[in-house]
């Protein structure tokens, strides 16, 4: 297996999602879910619609604060959405989301805001109920740490900052693989040091 | 569901052997005769090399549509024991079950057709009657029922089939392998890669994107016809016949590569084959992948002069990004020296049959 630590300013790589800039789209319903700094591109995707007004009255704005702190809960309530939810954390807004998609129908329009852990778990939630991805949207801000999947023990270790980094679960040394997989919603983590048992390069901070 | 196999099932053609801790692997010498070594030439760098998969020379793996060679018995009980140790080697989305139901016909068709001595199918309408001597399994089951049979589709021919395979459902102009099983990958996650698009799954791999190959490739497959099959070769490297080489658990396998010394190098390397086969399924439209893995020793492939001649070329002279993404690199220089010794500068004749 190669080792090789690509930069994280790096072209994207393949199996890497690609984002852009929201932009206001028709729906029955727009479902906009955002972390930490995601709340900015959410206040200028509503500034761009041609009916703000009538955007917002069947808009459901789902937050949560950024793994970094940032939150702008406030200043998305103000904006006035016919239903607003600021969560405590990613895993805390999952079974609202859940509730909401269990009662989505086909028109709906989905926008996507902030880290790629926020974006990756609500995208895997709404293509699992069946909605086309072409109606979903995405777009990053904020955070770059990652979400990455053990390949040996399959435990998620969220908000990963540095490479190479000890998985939460098993401990095992992982550096992290430009590989992403939208249905786990993670990157996949290798074991750096299995063919020279404790020779783990000095971890430095990738991502932030 | 555990395969039960009845005393009797290695008899004079199939291998008594294991592919893990004492490593009793190894091919006789028909097997070596007719190893799938995979370089025509004497040099190797990525390409489409697709080719229609259609029967070749008598003997050889390309014979019959699917090859059932003297390891079948022992891979599967291989198999078998990886996918108790881990299920999730073995998935398909709940969309692709047609497919897998497309994938046992192919398989418990062409079997029956090709090997009748050990595989029978019979059909009554939909009732289908399946016999496979070598493993001791016999089944009557509902075609398109899964509650008639013991698992799903997918994994219950894929119990009794060499090689592992990948199902891709085909939407937005582009494939997506949905269901899987890999209990004899080159280091690959069938879990981790499951539900994937084709440029997707292939973003490790170095140099191919520049070189545009994988869309050539992925244009090439959206194309195949029903009826119409196509191959081409892949390979690697692999210290001990483990057919087992997965992400999953490299800590357990990656410190082999650092056991390898000048003398015990010619029977633990291996030269990893991959015989790719792609079928375009008729109800799903799916494509099934058939990633076919064969292992030869070192020291059994240079009993062929051309080969020993010519792995040393390729081995000397492959690109190191290559190499790295292979996963030998840190051994090319050990491999290269063990080689020269079969190397004696003579060139060698175009095409991969060992005589020629």
């Amino acid at each position: 297996m190669k080792i090789n630590l690509t930069p994280v300013d790096a072209p994207s790589i393949r199996s890497r999602p690609v984002y852009s800039a929201l932009e206001p789209r028709n729906g029955t319903l727009h479902l906009i879910i955002a972390d930490g700094e995601g709340a900015e591109a959410v206040i200028q995707v509503l500034a761009k619609a041609h009916d703000r007004s009538q955007m917002l009255s069947t808009a459901h704005v789902i937050y949560a604060p950024g793994p970094n702190g940032t939150d702008l809960g406030a200043e998305l309530q103000g904006l006035g959405a016919a239903q607003f939810y600021r969560a405590p954390s990613i895993p805390a807004l999952l079974p609202r989301l859940q509730r909401v998609l269990s009662d989505a129908r086909m028109g709906t329009q989905f926008y996507l805001a902030g880290t790629e852990g926020l974006i990756g778990q609500a995208e895997t939630a709404i293509m699992s109920y069946g909605f086309p991805f072409v109606a979903i949207q995405k777009e990053h801000r904020g955070s770059t740490v990652r979400r990455v999947q053990c390949v040996h023990c399959k435990g998620i270790t969220e908000n990963v900052a540095t490479d190479p980094f000890k998985c939460s679960h098993c401990g095992l040394n992982l550096f992290v693989r430009d590989h992403y997989s939208r249905r786990i919603a993670a990157f996949q983590g290798v074991n750096i040091d299995a063919e020279d048992p404790g020779q783990v390069p000095e971890s430095v901070v990738r991502f932030k | 569901m555990s395969l039960d196999f009845k005393p009797g099932a290695f008899n004079d053609f199939f291998r008594n052997e294991t592919f893990r801790e004492d490593f009793t692997y190894r091919n006789s010498p028909a097997a070596i005769q007719r190893f799938p070594f995979p370089f025509d030439r004497d040099d190797y760098m990525y390409s489409v090399n697709m080719e229609p998969h259609v029967p070749g020379r008598k003997g050889s793996v390309f014979e019959h549509l699917l090859d059932v060679d003297e390891h079948y018995v022992s891979e599967m009980i291989d198999r078998a024991r990886v996918l108790a140790e881990d299920p999730l080697r073995c998935q398909s989305l709940p969309h692709m079950t047609l497919a897998g139901w497309d994938t046992l016909e192919l398989v418990m068709e062409a079997k029956a057709r090709d090997y009748p001595q050990w595989f029978s199918l019979k059909k009554t309408g939909d009732r289908w009657h399946w016999i496979n001597r070598p493993l001791g399994i016999e089944q009557s089951f509902t075609f398109l029922d899964e509650a008639t049979l013991p698992c799903g589709p997918f994994e219950y021919i894929m119990r009794q089939t060499q090689g592992d395979w990948t199902l891709q459902d085909e939407r937005d102009n582009t494939l997506w392998m949905d269901a899987g099983i890999a209990t004899s990958q080159a280091d690959w996650s069938a879990d981790f890669d499951i539900g994937m698009n084709f440029h997707e799954w292939h973003a490790p791999v170095p140099l191919a994107h520049e070189k545009g190959i994988f869309d050539r490739a992925l244009k090439f497959l959206l194309k195949l016809q029903h009826g119409a099959p196509v191959r081409r070769f892949n390979w690697t490297m692999t210290v001990n016949p483990l057919l087992d080489t997965s992400p999953e658990n490299y800590p357990k396998w990656g410190p082999t590569k650092t056991s390898l010394t000048q003398g015990n190098l010619g029977g633990k390397q291996h030269l990893r084959v991959e015989l790719q086969t792609l079928y375009r399924l008729p109800r799903s439209n799916a494509i099934a992948f058939d990633i076919r893995c064969y292992l030869g020793k070192f020291e059994e492939l240079v009993t062929m002069p051309k080969w020993g001649r010519r792995l040393h070329r390729v081995v000397r002279d492959i690109h190191p990004d290559l190499a790295a993404y292979k996963g030998f690199l840190r051994n090319r220089e050990a491999m290269v020296e063990w080689l020269s010794h079969y190397d004696d500068g003579l060139p060698t004749t175009p095409g991969w049959w060992p005589e020629d």
